[in-house]
Formats: C-alpha cells, sequence, structure tokens
C-alpha cells in the first residue's frame, strides 16, 4: 500500500525549523532542507533567496529514487548517503525516518566529515519528530473514526472553477 | 499523496501525464508553461536527451491560488514514453495524485498506446496503487492529424473504467484541449480531498 498521507501541524513543523536551523549553523552549511520522497517540500532553511527550492526537490526526490533503484538492483536496500562534490558547493543528502531527505549545501567554510557528524544528530532527532508526526495523523484519524471530516469537505465545484478563471 | 502543510498553508499535489513514446506528454507542459501566468509557474526542468526526447521527467510546478485559505500548488510531472525507461517511469509514479493517460490518436500507434496503458496499470499496481481508484483522464491527442482513430472507437479500446474515465480531445501542440485536461483531473484530486481520508 501506499505510505499514508503526510500531514504537517504548526507544533512539529516548528519543531523541524528548529532543528533545520540548528543543523544549518552547527555544520556551518549554506542551506538546510527537507524534502518528502515524492518531492514535496517540507522545509528549508539558510541562503534560499536566490535558490530555486522547488526544483531542487524535485530533482532531489528524483535523484534519490534512481538511487534506490540502483541500490535494489545489486541487491542493497538503499544508499542512506549521497553526496555531489561541486568546484565551489557541495551537497550532502541522506534519507531520515525511511521517508524524508535532508539536504545540506555546504561550501568550502565546511567539510563534509562536519557535515556528516552534525546530519547523524540531527537525523536522530528528525526520526523522533517524524514518528510523533506520524503517531498524532493515526491517533486523529482513529479518534475522529468514522465522523471524520476532511477540513476540504466544503469545496464546491465553483471553487475549482474559480481556480482555472483567467 | 496529496502533502498537507496547515502551518504554512499549503496543499501540494502531484499529477503525472502518462503514455507512449512521442505522444505530446512534455508538449503538453511545455503548453502550460507558455501560457501560464509568471507569477504561478516555476521553472519547467526537463530531463531530455540531445534529442530532446525525455530521459527521466518533466516537472512543472503550477500555483492555482486558494481553495478555503489553502493555497493549491500542483507538481506536474511526465515519465519518458520509450518502452526501455520502465524503470524510470515506476520511480515517478511514487505519491501520485492523479495520472493523465496521452493517447496518441494516430491509426498506427493504437498498439502502443493499448501497450502503455497496460503498463501503467501494472506499474501503479507495483506502487500499490489501483487505477481504478485513483483520479485519472484519458487525453486523446493529435486529433488535428488526417489519419486518426475515431473517438468512439479509442474511447471503447482504452477505457479501463466502468462508468468510462472523462476523456478530452487535444491537440497539445496548438494548446487545444490542454488546460481542459488539467483542469479535469485537478478536479478530480480535490473532490478526493473532500471526502474523508
Amino acid at each position: 500500500m501506499p505510505a499514508p498521507d503526510i500531514v504537517m501541524y504548526e507544533e512539529e513543523f516548528n519543531l523541524i525549523k528548529q532543528n533545520i536551523s540548528k543543523l544549518r549553523v552547527d555544520a556551518n552549511a549554506k542551506v538546510v532542507f527537507l524534502v518528502d520522497k515524492n518531492g514535496q517540500q517540507i522545509a528549508a532553511h539558510g541562503d534560499i533567496e536566490n535558490l530555486d527550492t522547488t526544483s531542487l526537490a524535485s530533482l532531489t526526490a528524483g535523484n534519490v529514487a534512481a538511487t534506490d533503484g540502483l541500490a535494489r538492483l545489486i541487491g542493497e536496500k538503499e544508499f542512506s548517503i549521497l553526496f555531489h562534490e561541486g568546484e565551489k558547493d557541495n551537497i550532502h543528502i541522506s534519507i531520515v525516518a525511511q521517508r524524508v531527505i535532508l539536504v545540506v549545501i555546504f561550501d568550502e567554510k565546511s567539510s563534509l566529515g562536519l557535515v556528516r557528524l552534525r546530519v547523524k544528530k540531527a537525523a536522530q532527532e528528525l526520526n523522533d519528530i517524524f514518528t510523533k508526526i506520524m503517531a498524532k495523523v493515526e491517533r486523529e484519524k482513529a479518534a475522529a473514526g468514522s465522523t471524520f471530516e476532511s477540513p476540504f469537505a466544503e469545496i464546491t465545484d465553483e471553487d475549482i472553477d474559480s481556480l482555472f478563471a483567467e | 499523496m496529496t502533502f498537507i502543510n496547515y502551518a504554512s498553508r499549503e496543499i501540494n499535489c502531484k499529477i503525472v501525464y502518462y503514455g507512449p513514446g512521442l505522444c505530446g506528454k512534455t508538449t503538453n507542459l511545455q503548453y502550460i508553461y507558455d501560457k501560464s501566468n509568471p507569477g504561478s509557474k516555476g521553472k519547467l526542468i526537463s530531463l531530455a536527451t540531445e534529442t530532446d526526447r525525455t530521459l527521466f521527467f518533466d516537472f512543472l510546478p503550477l500555483d492555482l491560488g486558494t481553495v478555503r485559505g489553502f493555497k493549491t500548488r500542483f507538481h506536474l510531472y511526465t515519465v519518458p514514453g520509450q518502452v526501455f525507461y520502465d524503470a524510470s517511469r515506476k520511480l515517478i509514479l511514487k505519491g501520485v495524485d492523479g495520472v493523465i493517460f496521452v493517447a496518441d490518436s494516430q491509426v498506427e500507434r493504437m498498439d502502443a498506446n493499448i501497450e502503455a496503458i497496460d503498463n501503467l496499470v501494472a506499474n501503479l499496481s507495483s506502487q500499490g496503487y489501483d487505477l481504478l481508484k485513483i483520479p485519472y483522464i484519458l487525453q486523446l491527442n493529435k486529433r488535428d492529424l488526417p489519419n486518426v482513430v475515431p473517438v468512439d472507437e479509442m474511447r471503447k479500446q482504452l477505457a479501463r473504467k466502468n462508468p468510462m474515465e472523462p476523456s478530452f480531445e487535444a491537440c497539445a501542440a496548438k494548446g487545444t484541449g490542454v488546460f481542459e485536461t488539467l483542469k479535469g483531473v485537478a478536479k478530480l484530486v480535490l473532490a478526493e480531498l473532500t471526502k474523508a481520508s
């Protein structure tokens, strides 16, 4: 079965933001961001003004998906870390909590060793946060039971038509 | 897998254009990109070969506006249509919310259409989805060409749902039917959200 939907609530979102901003400082990185495996950006922190984070998110997810495919071909479960080295900037990609991708962009002010070390610590905390989120989603669904009402239950055809109005 | 972010009040949905090689998936995206308001679209990313055949995917993020206070953003993807890129096609279907099948209306491409639909069904099921249950639209593309199969005949051969899935006639190169198709699938995806999940 496909993985259940991610629903992001304010409280956990703030925890995630705190976590990645701390990671950025600790690892001396330029940008840190989180993407889910389907290419949706979850959070970003750092010098992102001149960065097309949406494209970055979808390409990262594509990259991870392709690498996962490669891993399975040779009998590995996954390659949990990807590293791309550039002339100035480097990208460190790792999988957190089996379902989200943590991306760190850094230059010569940091080093691969430092990034790896800090990512490892941050990943543990993120893992806990995402476990909490999934538990919360499950709990809310169970609590609401059959009376669960989607917040979008009131979307009408007119709402949708108006999205496409020129 | 729709991603709902209550913190930033955003809904992100993933739409995939599927179909046989050279049926016009990338052309659909290109037209949407050309005609969309610069403020609402992101960059069109195309991972293609030197001869413009899609190698991995094309990607276009599109903001449609707000529904009930939530910003709706659609991520449009195409798959590589050529048969031997099957492994890549499978990956792109991950987390899909809605599928548009772009069929090539030319008589000689009917076999390729059928093969591609069967491939779609198989690849969806390998990701845990059932074509019969997800938002799905059929686009009959290239209606402007002289040697096309009649619409009724195409629908009969390509329909997989009961009642039949909605279908749109199109000529993606000129833009006919492109937005109608997108709107069709967007409606189905958003309608899916209104149901209790």
